[in-house]
């Protein structure tokens, strides 16, 4: 009897051992082709961090450090890069990793049908193999964002063999080097990766397995986690974050995004720009900007879970503009400027999505300008109707978040770029794009810096975009896990996490 | 009973032709260019030139169909340019999930709401009737999503009696999905129920108070064969088409039940396909979903064809 209790008890303990090794991550939506040449979504890339390494990543302080080149050269005059790669790497099918899969990743990316990494990589005009270990990237002219564009999915390394098989479905059954190799994925239920046992880093791997559950409501989510089912959720909602710090077996993690929630204003886009005070005359724009307090929507619209902001990157970032700070709210200087303008009472419309902080972003907006004497009107529009009218220039202003990137050029060139395809606000400077090419072009931090500080005390001017805060990725998990690294791109990396 | 049948299944034929052209015709009136939302965050001129000359969308309306339709008739119901799926294979992957859910709400509906409307009517006016009044009420007016997340914190967080959310299949482990589908069969089939109660009762009471039914009380009948044997048989016609009709409801209508339990259905594809513009998946779900409705339909046809004996003669 006594042997079969202890029998009984080392089963269950060596179950829960099993248990252990796998690690459940709860994602907020289901992501899109898990092919990096064709991916698109953000929750695509947190799947991709276990799978598919990068040439680089990046650190918590943005900077790029190693992952499968090992260091990095510039050539004289900067228009080539000649990176060392990590030896003894192999795919999950076997293929080695070498300079000539190097070369055919970064073709594929720049010469695949419907490949969303063509325009990250437009200045790259060709990539040499200097021998097997060393690759060197020659580009049309310098662009210093380069680097942390190969930290992302354009820098994620497929296997040659497995793509060229597979060309048209290769993201059904993607084959990478990351520290985890597919297994199956069942769509809108899971996706499911096992631990690749000749991972070049494999000392930092400790799971078996990882599952990734798409959970969409966040209350699910959370409840999921707090039944045990679950050891990670990203995107906690901002209501709940006071009972997670309330229960003792749970921990958080937040970090500010790369990324921001501000209103686009219609300044050039289309003849509507001009039928309305706010777009016709950056004195109204400035006005309304003044009746605007950031701390205050920060508070409404995310429980004070982000951090107020006025430009592309966060006040916390290195390349923060700091000639232009984030002014404070004045009323009686906004009355002041509407009256220079002749305009007392302007009205517009605020489009924004039907997401809860975009409305709840729009609600609290339209009560602050009301004090100054704008009448906002708000117009609440699907976020694929609201993206078309965008672009149509069907708009007066538009509340519109981005997801950030590492490099502020991502938060930066396609919104305000001439013709670029996320200039909503249709401001199109050549002074604009003049600073925007130097910024690229200039490889020193120093320069860079100056560069985007230019480029704020312009843009300041003109406010075709009101930047209102940068909002904290907010993660929640089970107390046991340790090791979780806090990179401000959102990405819950699995090297060095521990149950 | 052959001409009948045959004329019903006749008439299925053009049905289906103007459901598709509806189909087409309503996803053509969603705002918002697909290519635009397919492209994704970057929104690369080049992508959504792709994207448009991938999905025909720089094509006319007619030739669109014409693309769209001829594929349908050879079985292929395209592909999920999100997921590069095949559509035909999401729906083999999700429908036996949604069918399950939909069958054990439909089970608890029937075992909740018929009962309750028949003992509503029997005992009219007395504590029973109330009862069962409240509860249709309440199942009525109980918001899914609400219900849903309630149980979740009560059945998971609190007892971890029952999982959260989440699918299992049953032939991976049965008590593990009927652990799985417990809670969401009985929030979608809480308001079938008080339907399906309201109606009981209302068929049952007007059944009741019928000249055959005083008759064969006066025969001496006992008055559970009258009310079970009689009454019951005859005012289970409309209660067979209301559950037809209903079953197809619960099929398009699992779409909240499945994102609260994330249980990965026919209304996740559907709601995700709808909001990231994949044509292909709304067009062939929708399809798929019409038809199984107007199969159900003529199926309900059949079974008064054999439940009233008036249809035979």
């Amino acid at each position: 009897m006594k042997k079969k209790l202890l029998l009984a008890l080392a089963m269950m303990a060596s179950a829960c051992v099993v248990q252990s090794q796998t690690l459940r991550i709860g994602l907020a939506e289901d992501p899109d082709i898990l092919d990096p040449t064709l991916a698109r979504s953000f929750v695509g890339r947190i799947v991709f961090s276990s799978l598919c390494d990068k040439l680089f990543d990046i650190d918590e302080k943005l900077n790029p450090v190693p992952q499968l080149a090992t260091s990095y050269q510039w050539s004289a005059d900067n228009k080539s890069l000649t990176l060392k790669l990590r030896s003894g790497v192999t795919f999950h099918d076997g293929e080695k990793f070498d300079a000539a899969a190097v070369k055919f990743n970064i073709e594929r990316h720049k010469t695949m049908a419907g490949s969303n990494r063509r325009g990250e990589l437009s200045p790259v005009t060709a990539v040499e193999v200097v021998d097997p270990l060393t690759v060197k990237i020659n580009l049309s002219a310098p662009f210093s964002p380069l680097l942390t564009v190969l930290a992302d999915r354009a820098g994620m390394m497929v296997s040659p063999k497995a793509a060229a098989a597979n060309p048209t479905s290769f993201g059904t059954k993607p084959v990478c080097s990351g520290p985890f190799r597919f297994t199956e994925r069942v769509a809108q239920d899971r996706i499911v990766l096992e631990r690749f046992q000749n991972y070049w880093n494999k000392s930092e791997i400790h799971f078996d397995k990882v599952i990734y559950l798409p959970i969409v409501d966040s209350t699910v989510r959370l409840a999921n986690l707090r039944a045990g089912q679950l050891d990670f959720i990203e995107r906690v909602a901002p209501s709940d974050v006071a009972s997670i710090k309330a229960d003792a077996k749970l921990g958080m993690s937040r970090i500010t995004e790369l990324g921001y929630q501000g209103i686009t204003i219609n300044t050039h886009k289309s003849d509507q720009s001009q039928a309305n005070p706010l777009g016709r005359d950056a004195r109204v724009r400035e006005a309304f900007e003044l009746s605007l307090d950031r701390a205050g929507i920060a508070k409404v619209a995310m429980d004070g879970e982000a951090t107020p902001g006025n430009q592309w990157v966060s006040p916390s970032n290195s390349f923060y503009a700091k000639n232009v700070p984030v002014p404070a709210r004045d009323i009686p200087r906004a009355k002041a400027l509407l009256k220079e303008a002749g305009v007392t009472n302007p009205s517009f419309t605020l489009m924004t999505p039907t997401t809860s902080d975009g409305q709840r972003v729009a609600q609290v907006v339209q009560a602050m300008a009301k004090e100054a004497g704008f009448d906002v009107k708000i117009q609440s529009t699907e976020f694929a109707t609201s993206l078309n009218m965008a672009d149509k220039g069907q708009f007066d202003a538009y509340v519109l978040a981005w997801s950030g990137r590492a490099d502020p050029d991502g938060n930066l060139f396609s919104f305000y770029g001439c013709k670029q395809p996320l200039n909503y606000s249709g401001e199109c400077r050549p002074t604009w794009d003049d600073l925007l090419n130097r910024s690229r072009n200039t490889l020193d931090i120093a320069g860079r810096i100056k560069v985007f500080a230019t480029l704020a005390a312009e843009v300041v001017k003109e406010r075709p975009i009101i930047y209102l805060y940068h909002r904290n990725w907010l993660w929640a998990y089970n107390k046991k896990l340790t090791g979780m690294s806090t990179i401000p791109d959102g990405l819950v990396r699995v090297q060095g996490l521990k149950m | 009973m052959l001409t009948y049948f045959l004329k019903r299944v006749a008439a299925l034929v053009p049905t289906v032709f103007f459901v598709t052209v509806i189909i087409f015709g309503l996803q053509q009136l969603l705002p918002g260019d697909a290519a635009l939302i397919l492209a994704g965050e970057d929104q690369d001129p080049q992508v959504i030139a792709y994207l448009q000359k991938k999905m025909h969308l720089d094509e006319p309306l007619p030739v669109r169909y014409a693309y769209w339709i001829g594929g349908v008739l050879q079985g292929d119901l395209g592909e999920s340019l999100r997921i590069q799926q095949p559509v035909l294979g999401l729906i083999k992957e999700k429908l036996p999930v949604t069918l399950q859910l939909a069958s054990m709400a439909m089970l608890v509906s029937l075992l909740i709401g018929v009962p309750a409307g028949v003992i509503s009517a029997v005992a009219k006016d007395s504590i029973w009737d109330y009862l069962a009044n409240i509860l249709a009420l309440w199942g009525l007016s109980t918001p899914n999503f609400w219900l849903g997340i309630l149980m979740i914190l009560l059945f998971s967080v609190s007892l971890g009696w029952l999982p959260a959310s989440g699918y299992v299949s049953p032939f991976e482990d049965l008590s593990a999905n009927l652990a799985a589908m417990v809670m969401p069969a009985f929030v979608l089939g809480g308001g079938l129920a008080a339907v399906l109660m309201r109606h009981t009762r209302s068929a049952m009471l007007q059944v009741l108070g019928s000249d055959y039914v005083r008759t064969a009380r006066a025969k001496g009948l006992n008055e559970r064969t009258v009310v079970l044997k009689h009454a019951l048989r005859n005012a289970l016609t409309p209660i067979i088409t209301l559950g037809a009709l209903e079953f197809g409801t619960l099929l398009s209508g699992a779409v909240l039940t499945e994102q609260v339990f994330s249980i990965p259905g026919f209304g996740k594809l559907i709601v995700d396909a709808v909001f990231n513009r994949d044509y292909s998946v709304v067009q062939g779900v929708v399809l798929f979903t019409s038809s199984v409705y107007i199969v159900l339909n003529l199926l309900a046809d059949m079974a008064y064809f054999f439940v009233n004996p008036r249809l035979r003669g």
